[in-house]
């Protein structure tokens, strides 16, 4: 379990994250919300272990979090950044081996290798493998990162898994994928934790949605309970129609489309 | 590839070379009569009878020189390689940011300082001094270029490249100044030694640099997998539970050290590092658990050809070594910059 009490986190002069407090369960997906600079990034840094609360504190399996050693840390939780840039020339193999690194000294054993061909076959990244990941396309590589992600946490129980808007920039196949995965590992045990953009994808994915505003947390609850024309406009300050889908049930948001200022004045 | 193959492949090639270079010179010694005299030094064919004057110029005249560019060769080849791990990039060469510079600044205020000082740099403590010298003078270069080029934890390559050249640019206005100010005594000293090449090797040399070029030749290695996970960025190194920290200070420190030390006996012998490593990944590929040690090997053998070609090409006068490695070197690093210039100047 990983519980949040009270994290306020200051950088210099500005608080970023303010008095927030949550929980996530093993089999939950939770996806934070919020308009640029709402402090969903600072959150992830804190969450990930990268800074320390400023007040308040974060606990992982009942332990604090900022009490594990990097290598604890490093079997316990991984994390999908949004843009890794690499300009040695690995082959993708090398960079899913990369997730096994916490788990062996020198040589990976042979669980390492059959961790890496499951992880590899299950992001589709398996016809890969003997290629440069230099010259894989961009969702590909996105993809070979989310394998060595994978790797590294595959055999933990509830392990936090962190995605940093994994789906940025992605197109619409590969963000189903990914976080129709995301959603089976939590199925499997782990805690899963988001930053996306698209509301959207939120409503069809997340077990609970966190929504931040000013560092501060605004709503937090399932789609059904707080994503609603009011949330949307109190966080985003966007204009949006929220529908029911009646085939999933789920939540569809609709920006309402803006009357731009300059017309109508004309 | 099995690595042990791979190091046999290497270390045979380096072998022979050697062995090759030990039997050229204006007394040519044919290979099977060096085989024969190297044999010897290690108790084999203790009874075999070997010419004697052979024997003397072997030992006293080309095995220095031999074992000083295998030394270097070592040296700037794996230095290369683990610089370029932590700067994430394969155009970080210590001549190019600023590290040989960085050395060879602080090799000539050491020099004139001695000259001045001392009796010139006859004695063993004399190198020491130099070595520490330069591996100071290189230390903080590196340091330099290093923070600067940060930007959130991802050294900038143009930063990188543009560090360099002010630190190059430092150094070399500094260097200028010492010459500028010694007298006929430093200035001899001075310019014997910039010239640079393998021709002043001594036994005595050689004891001051091996403790600086094999401590890094052990260490380096150990920290490959690390240096593998820098190339997916410090952050997420990091998340991996891998002593980032650690690594780049001891990268920093053992690369300066083997640079430094060689720069210190050498002069600047521009490319090697940047050429070996390139060859090594390009060869073997890009694991640092094999790039690291390969590039040792693979430094020594080219540096012993580089120093062959430099003593065949016009002889009996010998070109600078610097010279043929920056002949050889220049058009590879522009071949790298125009295949790869999409890819490594992010």
């Amino acid at each position: 379990m990983l519980t949040v009490e009270n994290v306020t986190y200051k950088a210099g002069k500005h608080t970023l994250v303010k008095d927030i407090s949550f929980m996530v369960h093993p089999g939950e997906v939770m996806v934070i919300l919020g308009a640029n600079g709402a402090g969903k990034s600072s959150l992830m840094r804190l969450l990930s272990a990268e800074k320390k609360p400023s007040v308040g504190s974060i606990t992982l399996s009942g332990k604090v979090l900022n009490s594990y050693t990097a290598k604890e840390l490093a079997l316990k939780r991984a994390i999908l950044n949004q843009q890794n840039i690499i300009n040695l020339d690995f082959l993708a193999m090398d960079i899913v081996q990369m997730g096994r690194y916490p788990h062996y000294s020198n040589k990976p054993a042979a669980h390492d290798l059959d961790i890496i061909t499951e992880v590899m076959a299950i992001t589709g990244t398996t016809h890969m493998a003997d290629r440069s990941f230099l010259w894989l396309s961009g969702g590909e590589q996105q993809r070979v990162h989310l394998a060595r992600v994978l790797a590294q946490i595959w055999d933990t129980p509830e392990a936090l898994l962190l995605l940093d808007e994994p789906v940025s920039g992605m197109d619409i196949l590969y963000q189903q994928q990914t976080l129709s995965l995301a959603a089976m590992l939590a199925k499997k045990g782990f805690m899963v934790v988001a930053i996306l953009h698209d509301i959207n994808l939120a409503a069809q994915y997340a077990d609970n949605i966190m929504m931040l505003k000013n560092g501060r947390k605004w709503y937090h609850g399932s789609p059904a309970e707080i994503l609603n024309t009011k949330s949307i406009y109190d966080v985003f300050e966007a204009e949006a129609d929220v529908f029911t889908n009646p085939n999933t049930l789920k939540q569809l948001i609709m920006p309402k489309v803006m009357i731009h200022q300059a017309q109508t004045t004309v | 590839m099995k690595n042990g193959l791979i190091y046999a492949i290497l270390g045979l090639g380096v072998f022979f070379t050697a062995a090759l270079s030990l039997s050229m010179g204006a007394m040519k010694i044919p290979v099977q009569d060096v085989l024969l005299i190297l044999a010897k030094k290690v108790w084999l064919f203790k009874n075999t009878a070997v010419d004697e004057q052979f024997d003397t110029v072997l030992t006293i005249v080309r095995m220095p020189r031999v074992i000083m560019g295998l030394l270097v060769g070592a040296a700037l080849g794996i230095s290369g390689a683990a610089i370029q791990g932590i700067f994430r990039n394969p155009l970080a060469e210590p001549g190019l940011i600023g590290i040989s510079s960085g050395a060879s600044l602080f090799a000539v205020l050491i020099i004139a300082a001695e000259t001045a000082l001392l009796a010139g740099l006859s004695n063993l403590l004399g190198y020491y001094l130099l070595a520490f010298g330069s591996f100071a003078g290189a230390g903080i270069a590196t340091l330099v270029v290093y923070q600067i080029s940060r930007n959130d934890g991802r050294p900038n390559v143009a930063t990188m490249l543009l560090a360099g050249i002010a630190v190059n640019a430092l150094a070399g206005a500094l260097t200028g100044l010492v010459t500028y100010m010694a007298n006929d005594q430093q200035l001899r000293n001075i310019t014997f030694w910039l010239l640079g090449s393998l021709g002043g090797a001594t036994w005595q040399i050689i004891l001051c640099l091996i403790p600086f070029v094999i401590i890094p030749l052990v260490l380096l290695p150990t920290m490959a997998k690390t240096l593998n996970a820098f190339a997916l960025g410090e952050t997420q190194a990091q998340q991996l539970g891998l002593p980032v920290g650690r690594v780049k200070r001891w990268v920093v420190i053992l690369s300066t050290m083997a640079v430094g030390a060689s720069v210190a006996v050498s002069g600047i012998i521009s490319f090697v590092g940047l050429l070996v490593p390139h060859m090594v990944r390009l060869i073997f590929g890009v694991d640092n658990r094999r790039v690291l040690p390969a590039s040792a090997l693979m430094g020594a053998l080219i540096l012993t050809l580089a120093d062959m070609i430099a003593r065949k090409v016009v002889a009996p006068v010998e070109l600078p070594i610097g010279v043929i490695t920056a002949l050889l070197g220049t058009p590879v690093f522009l071949y790298i910059l125009i295949k790869d210039k999409k890819k490594i100047t992010r």
